[in-house]
Order: structure tokens, then C-alpha cells, then sequence
């Protein structure tokens, strides 16, 4: 189809083939850009331009500046969702990075066993948060579940009920199903360690610990920016689970961003509001995501987010 | 043996690290610390599947005179009778529905874009501009869209169908599958890329011919992830659909939830029932999600 030209100065593959013009292979990528831009960059567009708007969700949509922002901005309920938000970002990240780095590393050992481990680590990340949610708001009750049941007043807590026991129990089931998730990444960014490395260290005397932290961590630099983005962005989306165990509660101590917006927007029936609280969102995920690029610096072409 | 497939898409066997002691050479002495945290965890992971599982076999009665983690001494089946006869059976051929109905295509349109940027985008702006918009999907919560999505679907007058899941759930599966897939095509040999037009084969036919074989064990991940997520999504059928008909499986758990209530064995049927499906399916593919994970995301 096309004619060949020089091949392309740059060694990649994808700079050869037809010279200079794109036209027959560029529209391959027409459906998957066309989907893309009507149902994600169209409503990322929509979603600022509704924020001026007050729409009820029925009837009509109509302009009215900038109200939806001003009323957002001046509701105390808009830090205390930020405040959440960033609380449960900052816990999760807290209790699964160490965590999963020591579970990565043990699996990265090649014993069978090991390998039986991950197929079960798995686990988790094949139920759905609704499943999830559910099966701990039942373990977690404290007339019909676990604590009750055993008789052991350390579980018999309302864990749902107080405030802070809730914002825990949603780091800690967070952490339950995510956990295995990172300690498989980190399980590949180990394994992809030369040996060569590890040998010298030996030579060197230095000790198991010192192996870690002197060779380990630092060669994970790049599959810790990687594992920590994910779940830092990943963590503005936990609606799921949150609207399922406690539904913002109690109180709005769990109430974080995402289930400020489906409050608002689809149980106030405030779209205007509701799309101010998504812009923010919005904002808060690309800024976080270029924050944590820049930490990562260099060696952009290997980064699993390039570009972003 | 697990990954074979490592950093970036790039196929290296891991021979080295197997030819040597199985031990794993590179440590001495044992882990103890990382091996407590990973018996530890696999408790912690297993407790409550287990208590959830015994629970949905055991009667009302027993459930609350019983020590929650012995197993129930007569099992019963009436728990899952009840769920099946709540309508499980449409949710779950709604979520099958849907979920074909978004990965397939939303498989083969990534794929395609994915060799369209490793093929020209080199050259092509419009294809580096469509790579750069690609990624930035990736940094953004999609969920944030879901206000204008629900707008959307209504003006199509597709509101309370399938459909309305099943279109944005293909865009929103795009940018992780175009950047895994697109690594995987980048480590397609370039000297077979021009072998084959040195043959007059069209870049469609290249896309079929070469491209397709070689990367079928990226486009099986893919799918894997992809229906993993749209088959237990939760936010699109709770905002985009309303009646019973069009429930898929995890809205319908969250309506058992509140329709049985205390009823906690039958909860816990409820939460059985609709995981085993995707069980089984992890017990067949369960090397390709792994070596998948291990390709996408590590390094």
C-alpha cells in the first residue's frame, strides 16, 4: 500500500513504513479516538461547562454563571470532603506501600510455594467492591457479625457508626483489596533486578538489610512512582466502595469527593454543584499524577505513564 | 515461570533466574520478615472468604447461635434457592451482555490505534496528539465525566439499556489498553514489519497477519482486565440504568443487600453466587492475568 522510504532515523519500529505521509495507518486509530472524545473528552469538556450551569437532572439546562461555584466554594462541606479525601489517599498510600514492597519482595523468590501465594493473593481483585463492601459491613456489624458472634469485645466495636473507626475500616478494607495488587507489581520490579547487583553487594559483606535498602529500594525507584500513582489516583475513585459500606457516613466522615459529587448531583439533584466538585476532581488527579511524575524525573521513555 | 513476560512488553524467558538454585540465588539466609507478612496477609485475605462462604450455607437459626467460623454442621442450599429466584439469573446474563459488549470492541479498536502510534507515530502528528490524549486519560478519574456521560445517554434516549453501560465503558477501557498494547507492539521485530511490505501486504493485512499473532497473549490480558472491571463495575449501571430489567450483577448485590437485611446467610449467597463465575474464569486464565500484571505495569 504505501512506498517505503529511507529507513526512518530513529530506531524505533514504528518510524518506518510509508515515508513522510501517515494517512492509511493513522485512521486505524479513528474508532478507538472517536469513542474516546464523545464519551471521555467530551464530558471532561461538558463537565466544566455544565459547573456554570443549574440543571436538575430532568428538566432543562440553563446558564447560571457562576452560582454552582460560589455556592461550592463558601460550603464548609467542600474542604471537609477534600480533607477526607486526602486523608484516605494519605492512609492507604501509608499501609500498602510498605506493605505490599515486603510481600513483593518475598514473592519475588522463586520457591513454588511462593508462586501458589500469588495465584492466591489474587484473589481479592477479581470481587467487586460492591462484593466487598458487603461481605465487610456484615463482618463488621456489631449485633450480626464477627465480633458479636466470638464473643471478642475488641471486634464488638460499631466500626461503621464512629466516624474515625470508619474512615480505618475503609483504609483497611482499601488495603485488603488492593494490597496483593501492588505486592504483584512490585513481586515483577524485583524479579527484574540483574543478580550481578546482589552478587557485588555480597562480595562487599554487606547483610541482607543493607542489600535492601542499598540496592533493592533504590532499583524499585521507578516501580514505586508506578505502584504509588496508581494508588493515589486510583484512590480518588473508591466511590464504589465507599457508597456501598457507609455511604459517606457516618456523619460525612467517609464522605470524600466522589461520594460528594453522586450526593450532590444525583441525591440533591444539584448538577451545577455536583460538576464544580468534578472539575475539582479532576484537577486534583492531573496535579497529583504530574506531582508524582516530576518525582520520578528522567527517564520519562520507561515510565509507564509517559505523557501524562 | 509465572512471567515469563517482563518490563515494557519486552519477552525475555527469565531462564537465568530458573536455571539457577530454585531457592532464588540472589538471597541469602531467609526473608523472615517479608515471609510473616505474606502468611500473615494470606490469613487476612482468607478469613473473610472463608466466613462468607460458610455463612451463605448455613440456615437463619443456625447463624446467630453458631460460632461464626465453624462451619455450618448441616448445609443448606436454601439461601442460594432464595438469591435464584430474586431475578439472579437476568443480572447475571446483563452483566455477561455488557461485558462482552464493551471489551470485544473496545479490544479491537485500542488494538488497532495501538498499531496505528507504534507503526507512524514517529510521523504522524495526529497520531502523537491521539497518543498524548490516550495517557492523559489515564491521570484523570473518569468517574469525574459521569455527570455529562448521564446527559449524554439521555439525549441518545438511551437511558435504562445496556447500551448506555456498554458505550462508556468502551472509552473509558481505551487508555490502559492502547499503552500496554501499544508496548507490546513496539517489540514486534521491525524487520518483519518490512518483510511484509516487501510481500504488498496492506497495513490492514499486516495489522492481521503479523501484528495479531504476535501480541495475542497481550490482547488476551487486556480483555481479562477490561472484563474484570466492566463486569464488576458499579458507579455506570447505578447512575445510567433504573429498572430491575437492566441490573447488572454488582447493583443487584447492593439491592439484595437491602432487600434481605439482617438476613445475612442469604447476603452471603448473594456475594458466593456472583463471584463464582469470575472465579472459575481466573482458575483458566489465571497465567495470563499474572504475566499480564507483570508486563503492564512493572518498571
Amino acid at each position: 500500500m504505501s512506498t517505503f522510504a529511507a529507513p526512518a532515523v530513529r530506531a524505533e519500529p514504528g518510524t518506518s513504513g510509508s515515508g513522510g505521509r501517515s494517512g492509511p495507518v493513522a485512521w486505524m486509530a479513528a474508532p478507538a479516538l472517536a469513542m474516546f472524545v464523545a464519551f471521555a473528552v467530551v464530558p471532561l469538556l461538558g463537565v466544566l461547562a455544565l459547573s456554570f450551569t443549574s440543571w436538575d437532572g430532568i428538566r432543562d439546562i440553563t446558564p447560571s454563571g457562576l452560582n454552582s461555584w460560589r455556592a461550592v466554594l463558601t460550603d464548609p462541606q467542600l474542604p471537609h470532603a477534600i480533607g477526607v479525601t486526602f486523608l484516605i489517599m494519605a492512609l492507604s498510600w501509608l499501609v500498602q506501600t510498605p506493605l505490599s514492597l515486603l510481600i513483593g519482595v518475598f514473592l519475588a523468590g522463586r520457591q513454588r510455594y511462593r508462586e501458589l501465594l500469588a495465584v492466591l493473593y489474587f484473589i481479592p481483585l477479581l470481587l467487586s467492591s460492591a462484593a466487598i463492601a458487603i461481605t465487610f459491613k456484615a463482618l463488621l456489624d456489631p449485633n450480626f457479625g464477627l465480633g458479636n458472634g466470638l464473643q471478642l469485645a475488641v471486634l464488638q466495636q460499631d466500626w461503621l457508626g464512629k466516624g474515625h473507626l470508619a474512615v480505618g475500616v475503609v483504609v483497611a478494607v482499601v488495603s485488603w483489596q488492593y494490597v496483593p495488587f501492588h505486592a504483584l507489581i512490585y513481586q515483577g520490579g524485583v524479579r527484574q533486578i540483574p543478580d550481578s547487583l546482589y552478587e557485588a553487594a555480597q562480595l562487599d559483606g554487606a547483610g541482607r538489610i543493607r542489600q535492601f535498602f542499598s540496592i533493592t529500594l533504590p532499583q524499585l525507584r521507578y516501580t514505586i512512582i508506578t505502584s504509588s500513582t496508581l494508588m493515589v489516583v486510583g484512590s480518588l475513585t473508591f466511590f464504589d466502595l465507599i457508597f456501598v459500606l457507609t455511604a459517606g457516613g457516618p456523619a460525612d466522615a467517609t464522605r470524600m469527593l466522589a461520594v460528594d459529587m453522586y450526593q450532590r448531583g444525583f441525591q440533591a439533584t444539584l448538577m451545577g454543584p455536583a460538576s464544580v466538585i468534578a472539575v475539582i476532581l479532576v484537577l486534583i488527579g492531573l496535579g497529583l499524577a504530574l506531582l508524582l511524575r516530576r518525582l520520578g524525573g528522567g527517564k520519562p521513555d520507561d515510565s509507564q505513564l509517559e505523557g501524562v | 515461570m509465572a512471567s515469563t513476560l517482563t518490563r515494557g512488553g519486552h519477552r525475555t524467558p527469565v531462564v537465568t533466574a530458573d536455571a539457577t538454585t530454585p531457592a532464588g540465588r540472589r538471597v541469602r539466609g531467609r526473608n523472615w520478615f517479608g515471609g510473616a507478612a505474606a502468611w500473615i496477609w494470606l490469613v487476612l485475605i482468607m478469613v473473610p472468604i472463608y466466613w462468607i462462604v460458610i455463612t451463605s450455607l448455613k440456615t437463619r437459626g443456625t447463624y446467630f447461635i453458631q460460632n461464626p467460623l465453624v462451619p455450618p454442621s448441616d448445609p443448606t442450599f436454601g439461601n442460594y434457592k432464595l438469591v435464584v429466584e430474586s431475578g439472579f439469573v437476568r443480572y447475571f446474563v446483563n452483566s455477561a451482555i455488557v461485558t462482552a459488549g464493551a471489551v470485544l470492541p473496545a479490544t479491537l479498536i485500542s488494538f488497532m490505534a495501538a498499531y496505528a502510534i507504534v507503526r507512524a507515530g514517529g510521523r504522524s502528528r495526529f497520531l502523537r496528539w491521539a497518543n498524548s490524549l490516550f495517557l492523559m486519560g489515564l491521570a484523570v478519574p473518569l468517574q469525574a465525566t459521569i455527570i455529562p456521560v448521564y446527559l449524554i445517554i439521555i439525549r441518545l434516549r438511551m437511558y435504562d439499556t445496556l447500551a448506555a453501560i456498554i458505550l462508556p465503558s468502551i472509552a473509558f477501557a481505551i487508555p490502559l489498553s492502547v499503552l500496554v498494547l501499544s508496548n507490546f507492539v513496539r517489540d514486534v521485530p521491525r524487520e518483519l514489519f518490512e518483510s511484509m511490505r516487501v510481500d504488498g501486504a496492506t497495513e490492514w493485512g499486516t495489522l492481521w497477519h503479523l501484528a495479531f499473532p504476535l501480541t495475542r497473549p497481550a490482547l488476551a490480558t487486556v480483555m481479562i482486565y477490561n472484563g474484570l472491571g466492566i463486569w464488576n463495575g458499579f458507579l455506570l449501571p447505578l447512575i445510567l440504568t433504573q429498572s430491575p430489567d437492566q441490573r447488572t450483577i454488582p447493583l443487584a448485590l447492593w439491592t439484595f443487600q437491602g432487600q434481605f437485611g439482617v438476613n445475612v446467610p442469604a447476603v452471603a449467597a448473594s456475594v458466593v453466587l456472583t463471584t463464582i463465575p469470575i472465579v472459575i474464569l481466573y482458575a483458566i486464565g489465571r497465567r495470563q492475568l499474572l504475566s499480564g500484571l507483570t508486563a503492564g505495569f512493572s518498571k
